[in-house]
């Protein structure tokens, strides 16, 4: 399961560079933390990369540094005419050639790895999840068109399997990308889909980030990655199917809220099932990590989210002031409520400092 | 007549000479003073953008204004600042290292300079109009072709002015180089700096068509109704990536290579020493300049564009380390063995050489086209550009500035003020970049307009605000050394550096017509070379006689400002027909100037004998 790089990482200096970069950032979000099959292939991949690039560097640094101590001009000297050397054809052959081979010690794996993950070649197969990404501005879509669901801001995986995506984007070009468990892929308009694979080794909340200009909020694009293990997948795909759009909510605010959802934002948005139609399918609402990718899940951030989306989200399409903060009171209710399937919710979310 | 008046007289003439000057020296000056001007405004951009990440969730600027900051800092900063500064240099060595009266096509050359400069002006209106372009320097379609306002418009047609302005200065200089070389400077003597200037040249040439075209295409696609890059109608959005990254990448080599050439004549004249392994310098010149087309779509990792073109672009680029190490290493054994005089235009040069390698190794881990899943539009990228660019182009211009300010100006900018700007400026440099190659592997992308609090990145954005203000101090410094040289320093002879090639044997600041009689070139650094056999100068290749040159003209002028009305006439006659008055009249200004050119006789004037021998006795020989 671990890469194939695993059993050099004891040398000396792969492990100390490892322990310094593994140093950096925060669990589940850095891509200096890698858990999952791609970024882990990528971590080996830069520290090779790394590993070589200090080599150079050091031999470059000691030269010059020898240099500048040795051959300044000191007092007394400033009519010394220095040997005017034309070159060194052994020295230029050995500059020449040990970089060519550093760089096809580098340029091997590279290959290797592009093409590694470039690989579909179990998409199709038997039980094998393949999940369409859509981009917006500025929000996910993740449609499971075999299950006949579909999410938006949180992508559920199942754990140790390869999950395919085939990606595209609905408006301009965004960019998917999760640093702890892949790299990004972007997500072109029109013709041109993408597919790549996510495989998390553990259980988490994994962090996700919009990477390409795509307007004003490019900023606030976040989604997030939930990968729990393949029975609690399952159990989440049969929650996600029996979700009931007409369910009567149990307070009478969430009820209002539940009608005036109904009436104003049904045409764009949509509740469980396969389709999404413009704006985000809002099924689980209630058990999100996060409001329009960013706020925190409160009833007052929902109710500003809902009558001013453009001051939390600047160019963002969904109207304002389409509701009285009352109605978005009570509309935030009956979202709030929406508490479909908890599998994932167990689990920490990283987003704080420890 | 009072002196007041007698100033102001003498001000409207300097600027109506400058106006119709088609000399190189005071072309550099006008590239000079206009190439300055945009990498300040370009630095108060960054600094805005700095004091904007300074801290989680900060609300310094909206996120609109964010997007076009970062649009108009990295499109200033490459086409109006970086840009114009090279073709300063260019314009104020290259005739004199190759013994040139002038450069070949000297009305292009002053048309050249009129064409950046209203393009870059017609670029900077957009701040007052409305809004500056908010896509991007790189503009990708249909995030660009979709933007609301004229924003966009304004790059379009903003970039197209002045790249016709660089294709045609480019185009000069590549002829000036094959055809107006002194008699003995055969290819393989012309200084190191003429050479990249030559290689560059041809990048240019072949390079910014590509970016002319791709203009063109958006150019229709928001004004005429085209639809080249709408998917809806059959377009494909990937064609401008490609058309942009085929000018755009040849363009870094067009910015690094003069610089390169700078560097490699700054540690020559400050080591005493022939530079190291000259023959592998031009070589590994002409290969980096060669292989910089090949690796356009290490760019375009991310796009989908599959694991085999990936693949064989990500080797290409590995491959372009090679020629670029053995610059590294002729480069440090050019001081080898050297006699190294630590002046300010040498610190910049030795503080290049690990900005430099750091830059170019962070650009061989991009290169690793899976890995670059990870790196690309993140500030890993961001890091790694700035240390090139900053790192190798900005520290390339201070250093060239302050080794050929005494050819431009006369004068030597002041040492112990060039020094103090330097400090400030270097250490600010890699807190400000270094810092930001760990952001990006941390989770922080490209073109944030804010990054939230708990993602562990306010350290790191923090230290990364406080280098760009020592960054800011350290070109303030700079400004203050021009300006108390300019007052304070005393006048020095033409040659203060104990100079090798050619630029430093005629008086500083030359004469018009910059060397008396053409000078005969015996070698490789062809004064030094005369220096070694007991000579005072170069040993003239003609005799003393009348010399021809070309006359002033305001027509280049007209033409650019033609272009420049006709640019508000396209973005405008969108909302409203009656703008195509201006799209006439502009390009009426333009046509008439340049048939007014076509039709009128100029043939130029003579400098005649009698003039030179007086110039002589004022010391113009040498």
């Amino acid at each position: 399961m671990r890469g194939w790089m695993g059993k050099f990482r004891s040398l000396f200096l792969f492990g100390a560079l490892t322990m310094l970069l593994t140093g950096c950032g925060i669990e589940n979000i850095s891509a200096l933390k890698p858990k999952g099959y791609g970024s882990e292939l990528l971590f080996d991949l830069m520290l090779i990369s790394i590993a070589i690039m200090i080599f150079v560097f050091v031999i470059v640094m000691a030269i010059y540094a020898f240099v500048l101590l040795r051959y300044r001009e000191k007092k007394g000297q400033e009519h010394i005419v220095p040997k005017q050397t034309e070159g060194n054809k052994a020295l230029e052959v050995i500059w020449t050639v040990i970089p060519i081979i550093l760089l096809l010690v580098l340029a091997i794996p590279t290959v290797q790895a592009t093409f590694d993950l470039a690989d579909q070649s179990t998409q199709g197969d038997e039980g094998v999840i393949t999940i369409d990404v859509t981009g917006n501005q500025y929000w996910w879509q993740f449609d499971y068109s075999d299950e006949e669901i579909s999410t938006s801001q949180e992508l559920y995986i199942p754990t140790n399997e390869r999950v395919y995506l085939n990606m595209k984007s609905s408006d301009v070009i965004h960019s998917f990308w999760v640093p702890a468990i892949a790299g990004k892929m972007d997500t072109n308009p029109g013709e041109n889909m993408n597919t790549m694979y996510l495989e998390a080794y553990e259980e988490g909340v994994y962090e996700g980030f919009c990477a390409e200009l795509c307007g004003p909020s490019h900023s606030l694009m976040y989604f997030k990655v939930v990968a729990v293990s393949p029975d609690k997948y399952d159990q989440w795909v049969e929650d996600m199917k029996n979700i009931d759009p007409e369910a009567t909510p149990e307070t009478a605010s969430a009820q209002e809220g539940q009608e005036l959802f109904n009436n104003n934002c049904m045409s764009c948005h949509a509740i469980g099932g396969a389709s999404a139609g413009v704006g985000p399918n809002l099924g689980n609402f209630g058990n999100r990590e996060k409001i329009a990718g960013i706020l925190e899940p409160s009833k007052e951030n929902l109710v500003d989210w809902i009558v001013h989306p453009d001051e939390v989200k600047p160019g963002n399409s969904m109207p304002s002031e389409l509701v009285t903060e009352e109605e978005a009171g009570k509309i935030a209710d009956y979202l709030l409520e929406l508490k479909h399937s908890d599998v994932g919710t167990e689990l920490p979310v990283q987003n704080a400092e420890e | 007549m009072s002196t007041a008046v007698a100033q102001k007289r003498g001000l409207g003439a300097m600027i109506w000479d400058y106006l119709t000057t088609v000399d190189h020296k005071k072309i550099a000056h006008l590239y000079l003073v206009s190439g300055g001007l945009f990498f300040l405004i370009g630095g108060l951009e960054a600094m805005i953008i700095r004091i904007q990440l300074m801290k989680p969730d900060n609300n310094f600027i909206s996120a609109g204004l964010y997007n076009e900051m970062i649009t108009m800092h990295g499109t200033t900063m490459i086409f109006l600042a970086a840009m114009p500064l090279i073709f300063a240099l260019m314009n104020a060595v290259v005739p004199l290292q190759i013994g040139a009266r002038d450069v070949a096509f000297p009305f292009l050359n002053s048309l050249g300079f009129w064409l950046f400069l209203f393009g870059g002006l017609m670029l900077n209106v957009s701040w007052f109009t409305g809004g500056a372009p908010d896509a991007g320097w790189t503009n990708y379609a249909p995030l660009s072709t979709t933007s609301p306002g004229h924003g966009v418009d304004y790059y379009v047609m903003g970039l197209q002015i002045s790249g016709a302005g660089t294709l045609i200065g480019g185009i000069n200089f590549l002829v000036t180089i094959v055809n107006m070389r002194a008699p003995g400077m055969t290819y393989m003597r012309m200084p190191l700096f003429t050479w990249s200037v030559f290689v560059t040249s041809t990048l240019i040439l072949f390079a910014f068509p590509a970016l002319t075209v791709g203009l063109f295409l958006m150019m229709f696609d928001r004004m005429f109704g085209s639809a080249f890059f709408d998917v809806g109608l059959g377009g494909n959005v990937i064609i401008w990536e490609h058309l942009f990254w085929i000018f755009g990448h040849p363009e870094v080599y067009i910015l690094i290579l003069p610089l390169f050439g700078a560097f490699s004549d700054i540690f020559s004249t400050f080591s005493k020493k022939r530079l190291f392994g000259y023959s592998a310098m031009v070589f590994a010149t002409v290969l980096i300049g060669f292989l910089g087309f090949m690796v356009w779509a290490h760019h375009m990792f991310t796009v989908g564009m599959g694991p085999i073109a990936n693949s064989i672009f990500a080797v290409a680029t590995m491959a372009i380390a090679v020629p670029t190490g053995i610059k590294i290493f002729n480069w440090l054994f050019t001081m080898w063995g050297g006699q190294i005089k630590m002046t300010s235009a040498m610190l910049w040069s030795i503080a290049f050489i690990p900005s430099f390698t750091i830059g170019g190794m962070t650009g061989v881990m991009l290169a690793a086209a899976a890995a670059d899943y990870q790196y690309h539009d993140t500030y890993f990228v961001v890091g790694h550009f700035h240390y090139v660019i900053v790192g190798g182009v900005v520290f390339g211009l201070f250093a060239a500035l302050h080794y050929w300010w005494p050819k431009m100006f006369g004068k030597v900018l002041n040492e112990k003020l060039g020094k103090l700007a330097f400090w400030p400026f270097f250490i600010g440099f890699h807190l400000t970049f270094f810092i930001q190659h760990f952001l990006g592997l941390m989770g922080m992308p490209r073109r944030y307009w804010v990054f939230m609090e708990g993602q562990g990145l306010d350290t790191g954005n923090l230290i990364s605000t406080i280098g760009a203000f020592l960054m800011a101090i350290g070109t303030i410094i700079f400004l203050t050394n021009v300006i108390y040289t300019s007052v304070k320093e005393k006048k020095v002879s033409g040659d203060p550096w104990d100079g090798r090639s050619l630029e430093w044997s005629i008086p500083s600041p030359p004469p018009h017509y910059n060397f008396v009689q053409t000078p005969l070139v015996r070698g490789l650094d062809p004064l030094w070379v005369e220096k070694m056999d007991g000579k005072e100068g170069m040993t003239p290749a003609e005799p003393l006689g009348d010399i021809h040159m070309p006359n002033a003209s305001i027509l280049p002028f007209t033409i650019s400002l033609g272009t420049f009305i006709a640019g508000f006439g396209f973005i405008y006659q969108v909302d409203d027909p009656v703008w195509l008055i201006a799209v006439f009249a502009g390009m009426g200004l333009t046509l008439g100037s340049m048939l007014t050119r076509s039709v009128k006789d100029d043939l130029g004037h003579h400098i005649h004998k009698e003039d030179l021998e007086e110039d002589i006795k004022k010391g113009a020989g040498k």
